[in-house]
């Protein structure tokens, strides 16, 4: 039976979810819209270019693309080895009273604002890299990965800040991952005589598609990190394999630049950047989020739903 | 035991210690962080933080009443426009969650969800600063809204699935329009999971920085004028810490202070809230 009523509540509540779709595809569209300029300009060397001279009007996106790309892979490869080893201690090693705690308290790694870790970054972080790399072995300085003055803001202390923010999100996914494996596969493992560790890394295994979807989730969180990152990694437009050199992100430019341009091309190259780190999130996100979700998704169908209350809301 | 079985154990218990590890390495940060906030901010923090405006640079005392007000107001701003978009979209999600439009809706709740504050900083730059050539405390709380609107949607509609399904069919069964079910039956089941969800969008979204360096801008005075540059917690605390000053470092931690007390009481405050209501519904 049709009434008017519930075709009026489904179109009026449906208004307010079009203005969530149209919100997205707003930002797609103004963004490419105000960036016109630099994206005539410039077109695909802006991509390529090494150069970012505002004052001679010369702009090339590459540093930030560099520092962003460089940053947040190496905060990935701290953080998901960690992550993994916390969805695994706190899924399966964990007796069911910690689980709580724990969970709350990785969480609030989440929680924190990224201004208040920018801040200790600063003042702690950074004094400790800068001791870290000063006390670097000379042999060790003579790599490109090492060269340049130890001034403790640079790329090292970005990466290491990054991993810290990072490692809640991550590791809560591959614990909703490792979660949707069924009971079974473990205690089939068991049953055959498996240690903890083979059993687990065939539950690992088994969930591989979800654990990459939830390592893609932290980069797509770690490419566009702001704050933290623009007060600690140096704000220096020369992309380098150096972890000592203060570098530059696209998020840092925008924080740092946006407010001081003063001609519409200079704001044009900043807006594109924006439109790169726009992309470049959608891309990974949407990627990652298809990997948990075709994991996820079919096994929480078969699986009969006994979790316990505890659980579902961790 | 074999030399193989000795070998498997060993490799287990290895495992196992490194997962330990990797939680305390972890909580290491957490707790770093924790302290020095704390340490620091409680050095700083007095009543005249609260209540008196910022002193000028080098001249010691002084405090963030104005940025704290800034917050205040930018937040509300955020949430007039965030709370009827979110809540909605979600009940959309839920009612219809089988359609094809409700997937399109979460898929963008999820997108938007995960765009970077600074774009979306220049978003509302680009539709809401530069056509008024303004930098207004509307723009800076437009800005926190359209991050606050998926963490609502998505949470709204997780509650309300929740929701056992007779409880509607219950209201259809005695002749209630759709409309009526859900918002007579409905929601006031899920109501306080959906107000905690709300809560802790808030603290969240008061911690937030980069949306606001380009639209609400700062103000260095008590200003109340939605059309004109605000003053914020965070902004500010982003200022006095890049600053060469020694007391604004303090101004900063504790200003710090305040934003980690805000979204760890809140988040506290959620944990129990939701805990509470499971015991309800597991009943």
């Amino acid at each position: 039976m049709k009434r008017p009523e519930n075709l009026a509540f489904r179109l009026g509540t449906g208004l307010f979810g079009l203005v969530l779709v149209l919100l997205v595809a707003a930002i797609g569209v103004e963004l490419f819209r105000q960036s016109t300029l630099s994206i005539q300009k410039f077109g695909f060397s802006f991509w390529r270019t090494e150069v970012w001279d505002p004052v001679a009007g010369e702009f090339g996106a590459f540093p930030f693309i560099w520092g962003t790309l460089y940053s947040s892979i190496l905060a990935l490869l701290i953080a998901a080895p960690i992550s993994l080893g916390i969805a695994v201690f706190i899924s399966e090693l964990t007796p069911n009273r910690l689980k709580p705690v724990l969970v709350f308290l990785t969480e609030l790694l989440a929680a924190i604002p990224s201004i208040v870790y920018g801040l200790w970054g600063i003042f702690v972080l950074v004094p400790a890299v800068r001791a870290l790399e000063t006390s670097l072995p000379q042999s060790l300085r003579a790599s490109p990965f090492f060269s340049g003055p130890p001034i403790g803001l640079g790329m090292l202390a970005a990466a290491l800040i990054l991993a810290v923010m990072v490692i809640p999100f991550t590791s809560s996914v591959a614990r909703e991952v490792l979660k949707a494996v069924p009971v079974t596969q473990r205690e089939g493992a068991y049953a055959l005589g498996a240690t903890r560790f083979e059993a687990i890394s065939a539950a690992l295994y088994y969930a591989r598609t979800g654990i990459v979807g939830a390592i893609m989730l932290g980069f797509g969180r770690a490419l566009g990190e702001t704050m933290a990152v623009t007060m600690v990694i140096g704000n220096s437009a020369r992309a380098s394999w150096s972890l000592l050199a203060p570098q530059h992100t696209m998020a840092a430019v925008l924080a740092n630049e946006f407010s001081e341009a003063d001609t519409t091309l200079y704001l044009n190259a900043l807006i594109e950047i924006g439109l790169v780190l726009f992309v470049m999130t959608l891309v990974i996100n949407s990627l990652s989020r298809l990997l948990i979700w075709s994991m996820a998704r079919p096994m929480q169908a078969a699986a009969p739903a006994v979790v316990p209350a505890a659980e579902s809301a961790a | 035991m074999t030399w193989g079985t000795r070998r498997r154990k060993f490799v287990s218990s290895l495992f196992v210690g490194s997962c330990a590890a990797s939680v305390l390495l972890a909580l290491v940060p957490l707790a770093f962080v924790l302290f020095f906030v704390v340490s620091q901010g409680v050095q700083s923090l007095n009543v005249a933080f609260f209540t008196h405006m910022p002193a000028p640079p080098g001249e010691s005392g002084g405090g963030m009443a104005n940025a704290i007000a800034g917050s205040l107001i930018l937040v509300g701003i955020g949430a007039l426009f965030a709370v009827p978009v979110g809540i909605f979209s979600g009940i959309y999600m839920s009612e219809y969650a089988g359609t094809r439009f409700a997937a399109l809706v979460r898929f963008a709740a999820d997108t938007l969800n995960g765009v970077p504050s600074i774009v979306i900083g220049v978003f509302v730059y680009g539709i809401a600063v530069l056509p008024f050539k303004q930098f207004s405390a509307i723009a800076g709380g437009l800005a926190l809204g359209i991050m606050m609107i998926p963490i609502i949607a998505r949470t709204t509609e997780e509650l309300l699935l929740l929701v056992p399904g007779t409880m509607r069919e219950g209201a259809l069964a005695l002749g209630a329009t759709h409309a009526r079910a859900v918002f007579t039956v409905v929601v006031p089941s899920a109501l306080p999971g959906i107000i905690t969800g709300l809560v802790l969008a808030l603290a969240r979204i008061a911690g937030e920085t980069a949306p606001l360096l380009f639209t609400s801008l700062n103000n260095r005075f008590f200003s109340t004028t939605l059309t004109k540059p605000m003053a914020s917690l965070t902004v500010q605390v982003y200022t006095y810490a890049q600053s060469p000053y020694q007391d604004w470092h303090r101004q900063a931690w504790a200003g710090a202070l305040v934003l980690v007390f805000i979204v760890l009481t809140c988040s506290l405050l959620a944990r129990f809230a939701t805990r509470k209501l499971e015991t309800l519904s597991s009943n």
